[in-house]
């Protein structure tokens, strides 16, 4: 289907999985089905509180064959930038929201002879839709959550509706007692490995399969940048004359955005490219998944939606 | 627009393919300026624009019927016109699904969908098809879901998967190609099944191409028209009959330019599909003759000049070298040399 966002939107339910966790799910406001999803996507979710506009992404947890209601997972983080605060504290049911049409930055390979899903934490989310996927394609899978002893049960009812039982493991006693080199080592030829969650875990993923050898295009982790905040610092925008205070707890893309820039941007997550500046000073501390080793080298470039400037000031060819 | 179909004509032996008045006005003239170079020339395709085959998502037309029919039967004689690989099956899915659904949003006189969970009823009224079957079930459909629906589009489709940051032709239905096999570039990746286009390589029109359609979003699908000639309305212009229209282009005498020699169009359309990450490649394939071009004004004169004025790779890669300055020499006397507006409108709304 040819669709442009945003997409008006309905809270329809909202569940309290556990003290940090709300499952939200969501109608279209003017009925009509919502576009297709894919296994993996997200939705960029626009919130309005007090004049302020949050945007964040979240994965789909509905299986991909739901076009009536789409839903997410969101954990409510201590640091968190606004949105998931705000989602946590003041979105109710009836409430209408803008989401954006789903993109997919992590999808399934088709070519995969088995997929291998490790996630850690409410990293699990992009997996919930893998999983229906891959089983109604009758695909080979093995998944690994791991979590904290406390939270083990919210992941198990979570992963109860697909649990054949054999593919699907929890592992509530965190990274330590993870054989996870182990896991990597004694799966088939031709398996596909993909990894959701905290980045020392995806880093984790990545770097052990390497070292045994994985082709780099059969290991998959969710990209999504590290937006969490820094530093506040002051971005130059050379051509406007406009000057942008970044704070501490937001990105240099929502803080022009506060200020009514209209900057270009699809993903918001370090991956996609479309928001990607010209630097004319300052350095950059790159956080995003799109620039190669070499464009970051130069600190020609920034990616807005998640990197930030070491310096107190960056100047931006904008 | 009421469409008339024409489902007698054809597109072999007598070539009885004409486009009426309206057809012509319809054509997506591919030249926005006085000369031509390889571009990276993609836009969104959103509904609308500088041309009326721009207007719905998959452009239907008059020859549809007919189109369809001779689809039949190039397959008939070839049946690996179309082929899919074994992991594209998500994809053949996302495609019947959003031909279906376009198709019965854009033209509901002529197509409908109905669906009560996975049961879909389909009617295609133009082909008298009427299929009740189960989405994802490709035992309740008469053949695989991507032939079944591409049998009854104009325009030739391939499927791409996405993988190790790269696009593979892993699928198709291709029947009215100028001059490439699916059968030979089935596999292939993207710059292996582009690797004989000149001059674009060096200008780094690929490596741009690539990255643009690696990140192609869903729900934002993009296209760009591409050109060629063809002697005689034919569409099945593939290697595999290369005997059969090869010898075409001998036929071609100043005398009978101006019928003979068609501006053949490609509008080429790229969707993101939901359920496999894969790209619909659509593929839809103009004809119109010399003389039917000239019979707008601004058209006529536009392309006596970018035939005239053509790099000589360009005109070798295409296949002009036997007959381009007889197409030239048919147009020049249309030519007065007047200044042209840009862009590919014909500036008319009737002939």
């Amino acid at each position: 289907m040819i669709a442009s966002g945003p997409i008006p939107v309905r809270i329809h339910e909202i569940e309290q999985l556990s003290p940090t966790l709300k499952r939200f799910a969501f109608e279209p406001l003017h009925g009509g089905p919502l576009p297709t999803p894919s296994a993996g996507a997200h939705v960029m979710v626009t919130l309005r509180h007090e004049g302020r506009v949050m945007k964040n992404s979240y994965s789909l947890v509905s299986p991909p064959e739901s076009r009536a209601r789409y839903e997410i997972i969101v954990r409510h983080v201590a640091q968190s930038r606004g949105g998931s605060r705000f989602l946590h504290q003041n979105v109710a049911r009836g409430d209408v929201i803008e989401i954006g049409v789903p993109g997919n930055l992590f999808p399934l390979a088709a070519k995969a002879r088995k997929h291998l899903l490790i996630a850690g934490g409410i990293g699990i989310t992009p997996l919930l839709s893998y999983v229906p996927a891959l089983k109604a394609r009758g695909a080979r899978f093995e998944l690994h959550q791991l979590c904290t002893a406390e939270e083990a049960p919210v992941f198990e009812k979570l992963l109860a509706p697909h649990a054949a039982g054999e593919d699907i493991f929890i592992h509530g006693n965190g990274r330590a007692a993870f054989d996870l080199a182990g896991i990597l080592a004694r799966q088939p030829l031709g398996t596909h490995v993909y990894t959701c969650g905290p980045r020392a875990l995806m880093d984790a993923v990545v770097s052990s399969a390497a070292a045994l050898g994985w082709p780099p295009g059969k290991i998959h982790r969710e990209s999504f940048g590290d937006a969490s905040g820094g530093l506040p610092f002051k971005a130059v925008l050379a051509k406007s004359g406009i000057e942008v205070q970044v704070a501490d707890n937001q990105t240099l893309l929502e803080a022009m955005e506060a200020q009514g820039i209209a900057a270009p941007c699809l993903c918001r997550g370090g991956a996609c490219g479309e928001c990607k500046l010209d630097v004319l000073d300052g350095e950059v501390e790159h956080r995003d998944d799109f620039l190669s080793a070499e464009e970051k080298a130069s600190q020609k470039f920034i990616m807005p939606c998640v990197s930030r400037a070491r310096t107190a000031q960056v100047v931006i060819d904008f | 627009m009421t469409l008339q179909f024409k489902p007698n004509e054809t597109f072999r032996r007598d070539f009885t393919y004409r486009n009426s008045s309206a057809a012509i006005l319809h054509f997506p003239f591919p030249f926005p300026e006085d000369q031509y170079m390889y571009s990276v020339n993609i836009e969104p395709h959103v509904k609308g624009g500088a041309s009326p085959a721009y207007d719905h998502v998959f452009d239907v037309d008059e020859h549809y019927v007919a189109e369809c029919r001779e689809r039949a039967l190039v397959l008939a004689e070839d049946p690996k016109r179309c082929q899919v690989l074994p992991h594209m099956m998500a994809a053949q899915w996302d495609t019947l699904e959003l031909l279906m659904e376009s198709l019965a949003a854009d033209y509901p006189e002529h197509f409908s969908l109905t669906k009560a969970g996975d049961l879909w009823t389909w009617v295609n009224r133009p082909l008298g098809i009427h299929q009740s079957f189960t989405f994802g079930k490709a035992e309740t459909l008469p053949c695989p879901p991507f032939e079944y629906i591409t049998r009854q589009a104009q325009g030739d489709f391939t499927l791409q998967d996405q993988r190790e940051d790269n696009l593979y032709v892993d699928g198709g239905m291709v029947t009215t190609q100028a001059d490439w096999s699916l059968e030979f570039d089935i596999g292939m990746s993207f710059h292996e099944w582009h690797g004989p286009v000149p001059l674009a390589h060096e200008k780094g029109v690929f490596d741009r191409a690539l990255k643009y359609l690696l990140r192609l979003q869903y729900g934002a699908p993009v296209r760009r028209l591409n050109w060629t000639m063809t002697i005689n309305p034919r569409l099945d212009t593939s290697p595999e009959n290369y005997p059969v229209w090869g010898p075409d282009k001998a036929s071609v005498t100043p005398e009978n330019v101006g019928q003979k020699v068609h501006l053949r169009v490609e509008l080429q359309t790229l969707f993101r599909l939901p359920r496999s990450n894969a790209i619909l490649f659509g593929i839809r394939c103009y004809l119109a003759s010399l003389e039917e071009v000239a019979r707008v004004p601004k058209w006529g004169k536009r392309l006596h000049r970018v035939l005239r004025d053509l790099h000589p790779d360009i005109q070798a890669y295409k296949g002009l070298l036997r007959f381009r300055e007889m197409a030239v020499d048919y147009l020049a006397p249309l030519d007065d040399g007047a200044e042209l507006s840009k862009g590919i409108q014909s500036e008319l709304t009737q002939l």
